[in-house]
């Protein structure tokens, strides 16, 4: 009779240590929808990724469509190449544009995909061939700088 | 000069003494896990446990996470409207729940409130020869009574830390959306999309697996090797309680090292 008693609590125990583990896993993180779900993988090679981090978001329109799975350099080219992998619920065109920006101004990195007009479709393990690469603070201050101080001298001659 | 030669003998000594006590701890853990498979065929030898161990600390981790977790809107919420993201809480909230906090917390409780009980058990034991009684019937003490009360330490600590965690959401949300009145909606979309379930969340109870094996060991350990007097009982169930809360302190770092370093990269 006693031992009932510890069966019934210990099993009451047990299922609700299992419900606030699926409470944490459906409410509070993301173990729906896109995670899931398989997708394709595509390549892009930027000539900088700037702050990209892998696992950030792949974008088109504002409505996330992936995440990117890998950054790697390329020894050849010198090249980031960006493995992106893309729900397959999403068809993008063969000339696709890629280019990495910023949500907002402090924001994170993540990719943004602009659709193009080929008939042609993005299947697995193929290549974005059109990208532009982050843009760097600091490279652009440098230029605008530069630029000023030019144009400075140029008049004052 | 005498007086410093005993004083580095002394320091050798305890030095010596520590080592040799971490020794008997590893052979006194692989003694537990030879025979960890003897609750698991005996289910009502652990059941027993997970009632003592896990249930008895369901009262004290649920409310102990539902005042973390308004604590943590609260100073959040202070913070974040100074940039003007206080939507962000949620994140913040969860985050420092899922990551560091139930599993941490929880096993400072759970050594406080299980583990010295199950020392002060098992050294009572010992004190009144109870073991040494079992060992003499050819019962194995460690497999009866030491294994079934480890094994329940390690399941019970992460389905504690889990609820700990889900009681301090629900809290910061108590707090967040029902006192302060941030939006209900970016509350949690917000937290859905900065929690990961595996990075945050399978990490955070990895975490509390690790400290359910160091508490659960050190409580077994320290009942079963007490100096069979009262003052020795007393001190093993003190020893507990500060050796399993500096286990799981220096762990804790370890782990986050382990995990979370380069996360960025």
């Amino acid at each position: 009779m006693k031992k009932s008693k510890f069966d019934l609590a210990v099993g009451l125990f047990v299922a609700a240590g299992i419900l606030a583990l699926v409470f944490l896993a459906m409410k509070v993180g993301n173990l729906t929808g896109l995670e899931t779900s398989e997708g394709y993988r595509v390549e892009a090679r930027f000539d900088n990724i700037g702050g990209l981090k892998v696992r950030a978001p792949v974008k088109s329109a504002g409505v996330v469509v992936g995440r990117v799975d890998s950054i790697t350099l390329d020894s050849q080219t010198y090249e980031a190449k960006a493995i992106l992998r893309i729900d397959q619920n999403y068809k993008f065109s063969k000339d696709t544009i890629a280019s990495i920006l910023t949500s907002g101004l402090l924001g994170e990195q993540y990719v943004s995909l602009e659709a193009g007009g080929d008939s042609v479709y993005l299947g697995q393990g193929d290549r974005i061939s059109k990208t532009q690469p982050a843009m760097i603070l600091e490279k652009l201050i440098s230029q605008f700088l530069f630029s000023k101080a030019s144009e400075s001298t140029g008049t004052s001659k | 000069m005498n007086s410093v030669i005993e004083m580095i003998e002394g320091l050798g000594r305890s030095v010596l003494n520590a080592l040799a006590r971490l020794g008997l701890a590893g052979r006194f853990f692989l003694a537990i896990l030879m025979v960890i498979g003897v609750p698991l065929r005996r289910f009502s030898l652990l059941v027993r446990e997970l009632y003592f161990s896990g249930v008895r600390s369901l009262l004290i981790i649920v409310v102990s996470g539902t005042f973390v977790g308004m604590v943590l809107a609260i100073q959040g919420y202070e913070v974040l409207q100074r940039f003007g993201s206080a939507e962000t809480l949620g994140v913040l909230v969860a985050l420092s729940l899922v990551r560091e906090l139930g599993p941490v917390v929880t096993a400072l409780l759970f050594a406080g409130r299980a583990g010295s009980a199950v020392t002060a058990e098992i050294g009572l034991m010992q004190a009144t020869d109870q073991i040494a009684a079992m060992d003499m019937m050819a019962v194995n003490p460690i497999a009866r009574i030491i294994s079934p009360r480890f094994l329940a330490s390690v399941v019970s600590l992460p389905l504690l830390a889990c609820m700990f965690s889900a009681a301090g959401v629900f809290g910061a949300y108590l707090v967040g959306v029902k006192l302060i009145g941030i939006d209900d909606g970016s509350f949690w979309s917000q937290m859905q999309a900065g929690v990961d379930f595996r990075l945050d969340i399978v990490n955070g109870l990895i975490k509390s697996l690790v400290f359910g094996v160091a508490v659960g060991l050190i409580a077994v350990f320290e009942g079963y090797y007490a100096p069979p007097t009262a003052e020795g009982v007393s001190s093993a169930t003190t020893r507990t309680v500060v050796t399993s809360s500096l286990a799981v302190l220096m762990l804790d770092f370890v782990l986050t090292v382990w995990m979370f370093r380069g996360l960025n990269g």
